[in-house]
């Protein structure tokens, strides 16, 4: 093998992991702002100019923190656990395009990606379902029941929404016709997915707050009933790695949300400007990206100020009997009108969202009535 | 349609919190900015002295008793016409209050028969050692007024012999 195709992988990962690191510092403090600016109040703003010093000041104190290690914990295990929720959280987006056009550097081409892999999107299925073994692990190690009971419900949750998540996937892969990220990407050149299949994307954003544990679906460490969940024990550096894995896990899923459904790197060319318009035409991309997942991000933000952790087993009546269908039925539906588009005319390709968008009343429909029935009205 | 009913409520939710957004903070930005004091705000306690300059202080340990917390430590010593500190026989030679304890009830300001201790409106108060809450008299005593000498004073005989003043208005 190419030697220097080893090294430029190598630089190319070390950097993605730094990005990556740095883009979960400063995700908290957006959070952080965002989180208070919704609740009236200004947010950490201390820390250097705009607090934009407060990430380190948090990443020192973590760091000097004392570790604790519960007596009868598994030590290994507890040891590795971190370590397995974090490493998935970052290998996710090593498949992610972020920009159509290569840079000429050192006389070779250095692509916008890392991996370019023909199958991206069932690797990130595989990757992603990884990472629950760590929270379960880190849960079950710890020696605690409310750790055990986080890692349990995180376990059932996340396995369950991985179906529609899975299912909300292949209608983005039935409409671009291939599994590889620079196929989807290239596909939505003229129309994005989220156009064409709103109920997908719809699906997706909510299967992913159920994945990555955030509210309304923070079951697994809803404070108020299991103190924290499964980091209930980690304290310092271990617990910086949990938060850190579940950040990540945020960025990255906000990432293959813009590359699914939102257009990934594509937007509005700019090359066409004077003075800039050639460095645009490399910036673009990445410009494109960064800027849907912060806007991606800012939704889970904004949901998780808004709305409180619903019931435990209404999150599981809601994956399994309105998603699980749902999803199910979207599939057929971008299956059916894909080929009756390539039989009868392109324009059949609008009865995609047509019906999506009916089944989703019918699901919507089915909760109302569900909410409403009388046993749920007597209590 | 009412079977939308669902996606009205999560979009009137989500409306109210991105509203919400725009409005000015309320917080207030502590060390540079502070919120002024209500009228009766209760803060560190202040011992008062006459315009002559005498403590109204005369020791007689009622604020201790009165105090909830038992934080309130006073010991009594005779005034003498050549070393007066306060009116009356007695003064307080040592007036401690561990700040800790206090609670800030102002039971202290209500039992003084001289009206001598009050809560003053200082609330800043940190401490990194156990000791340094202890407030002593010397930190408690408010400064003399312009017209007045400091303690202890050279009285005439037979002038302060009174610890408690007269009422001006008995049916207060």
């Amino acid at each position: 093998m190419d030697f220097a195709l080893v090294i430029e992988w190598l630089v190319k990962g070390f950097v993605w992991v730094l990005v990556l690191l740095g883009g979960f510092a400063y995700l908290t403090l957006y959070e952080r702002r965002a989180l208070a600016r919704i609740q009236v109040r200004i947010g950490p703003n201390r820390a250097g100019w705009q607090g934009i010093l407060q990430p380190i000041a948090d990443a020192i104190k973590l760091i000097f923190k004392e570790e604790l290690m519960p007596a009868q914990a598994d030590k290994l295990i507890f040891f590795l656990a971190p370590v397995v929720t974090l490493v998935p959280a970052l290998v996710i987006t090593a498949v992610l395009p972020w920009g159509p056009k290569p840079i000429h550097l050192f006389g070779r081409e250095i692509t916008w990606y890392i991996a370019d892999i023909n199958v991206g999107v069932l690797y990130i299925m595989s990757v992603t379902s990884i990472a629950v073994y760590g929270i379960v692990l880190a849960g079950w190690s710890s020696n605690n029941k409310y750790a055990m009971m986080g890692g349990l419900r995180s376990s059932a949750q996340m396995v369950s929404y991985e179906i529609a998540l899975g299912l909300s996937f292949v209608s983005a892969i039935l409409l671009a016709g291939s599994m590889r990220m620079i196929n989807i990407v290239e596909a939505q050149k003229t129309l994005w997915f989220v156009l064409l299949q709103p109920v997908g994307t719809a699906i997706f954003l909510i299967a992913t707050l159920a994945e990555v544990n955030r509210a309304p679906f923070d079951m697994p460490e809803a404070e108020q009933e299991l103190t924290a969940g499964y980091h209930v024990e980690y304290s310092g550096m271990k617990f910086a790695l949990i938060f850190m894995a579940e950040y990540d896990k945020m960025i990255a899923i906000s990432a293959i949300g813009a590359t699914l459904f939102f257009g990934g790197y594509q937007g509005p060319d700019l090359s066409g400007i004077p003075l800039i318009g050639g460095i645009m035409s490399y910036v673009q991309g990445p410009m494109y990206m960064f800027l849907k997942i912060v806007i991606l991000l800012f939704g889970m933000i904004w949901v998780r100020a808004t709305f409180p952790r619903i019931r435990y087993d209404r999150l599981m009546a809601f994956g399994w009997k309105v998603l699980l269908p749902l999803s199910l039925a979207v599939v057929f539906i971008t299956a059916t009108g894909i080929i009756l588009a390539q039989q009868f005319g392109a324009w059949l390709i609008w009865l995609i969202p047509l019906f999506s968008l009916l089944a989703g009343i019918v699901a919507i429909a089915g909760m109302y009535r569900t909410l409403r029935r009388k046993e749920y009205a007597r209590a | 349609m009412p079977v939308l009913e669902p996606l009205v409520g999560l979009a009137k939710g989500l409306w109210t919190t991105l509203a919400s957004m725009f409005e000015k903070p309320v917080t207030i930005q502590y060390p540079e900015q502070k919120r002024p004091l209500r009228p009766r705000f209760r803060g560190r306690h202040i011992l008062k002295r006459y315009d002559n300059g005498l403590e109204k202080c005369i020791g007689c340990a009622l604020c201790a008793a009165a105090c909830p917390a038992d934080a309130i430590f006073v010991e009594a010593s005779e005034n003498t016409d050549e070393k007066r500190y306060s009116p009356g026989d007695r003064y307080a030679s040592t007036y401690e209050i561990n700040l800790l304890r206090c609670i800030y009830c102002g039971f202290c300001e209500d039992a003084c028969p001289t009206e001598a201790i009050v809560l003053g409106s200082e609330y800043e108060l940190s401490f990194t050692e156990r000791k340094q809450a202890i407030y002593t008299k010397e930190m408690f005593i408010e400064p003399v007024s312009t017209h007045g000498k400091p303690t202890p004073q050279q009285t005439e005989p037979g002038l302060f012999t009174r610890s408690v003043p007269r009422m001006k208005d008995p049916s207060d």
